[in-house]
């Protein structure tokens, strides 16, 4: 009787785990479809139309006091550029370094750091929101992307502001990209930031330049920023999904 | 599982369409937030109680992967300032046969294995399909009526919330007249999940959204700041499970088919009073 409870049981609990393991197996199975992400997707991009429906274009970001800061601002992603020419430009302390502005702009234009210094600033303490659940908090200042811009002057075709990286994310070198539509390109809190915490921008946090998308997760927020580039769409650029984590199947939108 | 004459004279009409359907898509939903949220906290496998993650304050919720004194890996959780050796389920479990350094184990993930972008498209699909799900339930339940009459407890109810403790912890149901309506105790769980737990979830999941947080710049901060949230969302989302198991327990052992049948059909067979000869 008792080998035969046994037996039983055991023939329960490996019919479970039997069960357990087809229907987690059919997740992972599905998830590697093409069809059924592409159908998980639409929840995103409801998210998206949803949340520019009930905040404004230009709603705000909270902004903390001093108190809140994080006692350090972590360092994530690419800590140090493995890049040659970056190195030259650290070394030199970014003093040669240039930050380019083209595409469908009227007047294409390259900025020295002190240029950038000089330009109009904001300052302001945000949290970072990184997309595995973590955020710290940081003072940033930099000048407001809208204050570039007003000198180049995007065409009426310009749709997206890509930003451009130093950091090679693989052997291949392919280098970090984001993009960004024009509407958080004109918002006041998004700068390209030269200053965290009252001090120079350090490495790695992305010297000489990164931009905060206050309203968006972290892996928006280009670091070590090279050029920009305004374009009509990003389909040609990189994977075609606007951003190095976007062409490894995170959403382009990073609003949640 | 027929019905018999005796049964079907007493059975009755227990669970409208709308409610049957919302219960089980609200059943789907749930589980694959709960399993693909388990592979998101995966990503970042510790809680504080903050604005940030990175504050003077210590988390109050933390696995992690270490080595032990004797130089083997082991699965370490962290309660406030309490440790606890969790090797195989927190922390450190089998995933494809080898030990890998994980928060929750791979069997109670979307997707099984460490995915983040994935879990994520999973997991506000499903979000979404619960929140119009909940739509649908509370518009049909609101305007026919049914939280009124069915749900919100009455005088008599508050009156009876001794005895039905007894009852629940006695494992004895209702029969005859007392069984075409739920107890006190079932009506309140039920309240707390649909207007209470649910919304909360909800809500807490607004709050770890940036755009969102802008609506009005600081009203995170009424939920004690963006972690704080997180943590909500994780300590509400086990309460949900527990409320589950309840649920699924209570089902089993009040007639596990009546039960079953009543949320597929509708129809629920009213346990007759144990002592009552039922006329043939």
């Amino acid at each position: 009787m008792i080998a035969n409870s046994n037996s039983r049981r055991r023939l329960r609990r490996n019919l479970l785990t039997a069960m357990g393991g087809v229907l987690l197996g059919g997740c992972d199975a599905l998830s590697r479809t093409d069809w059924f992400p592409k159908m998980l997707k639409v929840g995103e991009s409801l998210s998206r139309h949803v949340q520019h429906a009930v905040t404004a274009r230009k709603s705000m970001a909270q902004e903390f006091s001093e108190r809140d800061l994080s006692p350090t601002f972590r360092s994530n992603g690419t800590a140090n550029p493995d890049d040659a020419a970056y190195q030259r430009h650290a070394q030199a302390s970014f003093a040669d370094w240039q930050l380019q502005i083209d595409g469908l702009v009227e007047q294409p234009m390259g900025f020295s750091l002190q240029q950038l210094r000089a330009m109009p600033s904001r300052v302001q303490i945000t949290r970072h929101d990184c997309v595995e659940g973590w955020s710290a908090i940081g003072k940033w200042k930099g000048v407001p992307l809208a204050e570039v811009l007003k000198l180049v002057r995007p065409t009426a075709a310009a749709r997206y502001v890509v930003f451009r990286c130093a950091d090679p994310m693989d052997q291949a070198g392919t280098r970090y990209y984001e993009s960004i539509d024009m509407e958080d390109a004109w918002h006041p809190q998004t700068i390209l930031a030269y200053e965290l915490n009252d001090a120079t921008l350090p490495i790695g946090n992305g010297a000489p330049l990164r931009v905060r998308v206050e309203r968006q997760l972290g892996y928006k927020m280009a670091k070590y920023i090279m050029r920009l580039q305004l374009v009509d769409s990003f389909a040609t650029i990189g994977g075609g999904h606007g951003g190095y984590w976007e062409d490894r199947g995170y959403e382009w939108y990073a609003g949640i | 599982m027929a019905f018999d004459r005796a049964a079907r004279r007493h059975s009755y009409y227990r669970h409208a369409l709308v409610v049957r359907i919302t219960h089980w898509v609200n059943a789907l939903a749930l589980a694959i937030l709960l399993m693909s949220g388990l592979n998101i906290f995966n990503a970042h496998p510790s809680l504080s109680w903050d604005k940030s993650s990175y504050s003077r304050r210590a988390p109050v919720f933390e696995t992690s992967a270490a080595m032990a004194a004797d130089g083997r890996i082991i699965g370490v959780t962290r309660i406030f300032n309490h440790a606890f050796v969790t090797t195989g389920v927190l922390g450190l479990s089998q995933d494809a046969g080898r030990p890998v350094a994980r928060g929750f184990p791979s069997w109670i993930t979307i997707p099984s294995f460490q995915w983040l972008a994935m879990a994520r498209h999973w997991h506000f699909f499903f979000a979404w399909l619960l929140v119009i799900n909940g739509c649908v339930y509370l518009t049909f339940s609101l305007l026919s009526r049914h939280v009124a009459h069915d749900l919100l407890p009455t005088r008599l109810d508050w009156g009876s919330i001794g005895r039905s403790i007894l009852d629940h912890v006695r494992f004895r149901h209702p029969h005859g007249a007392e069984a075409a309506r739920y107890n006190i105790l079932q009506k309140l769980a039920y309240l707390a999940v649909i207007f209470v737990l649910l919304p909360l979830m909800i809500l807490t999941g607004w709050a770890m959204s940036p755009r969102l947080d802008s609506i009005a710049p600081g009203w995170v901060d009424f939920i004690g700041g963006r972690q704080a949230a997180r943590t909500l969302h994780f300590i509400v989302a086990w309460t949900l499970v527990l409320f589950v198991l309840v649920h699924l327990f209570e089902v089993l052992i009040s007639g596990v088919w009546n039960n079953l049948r009543s949320m597929i059909t509708g129809r629920y067979v009213i346990p007759p009073e144990p002592h009552s000869k039922e006329p043939q």
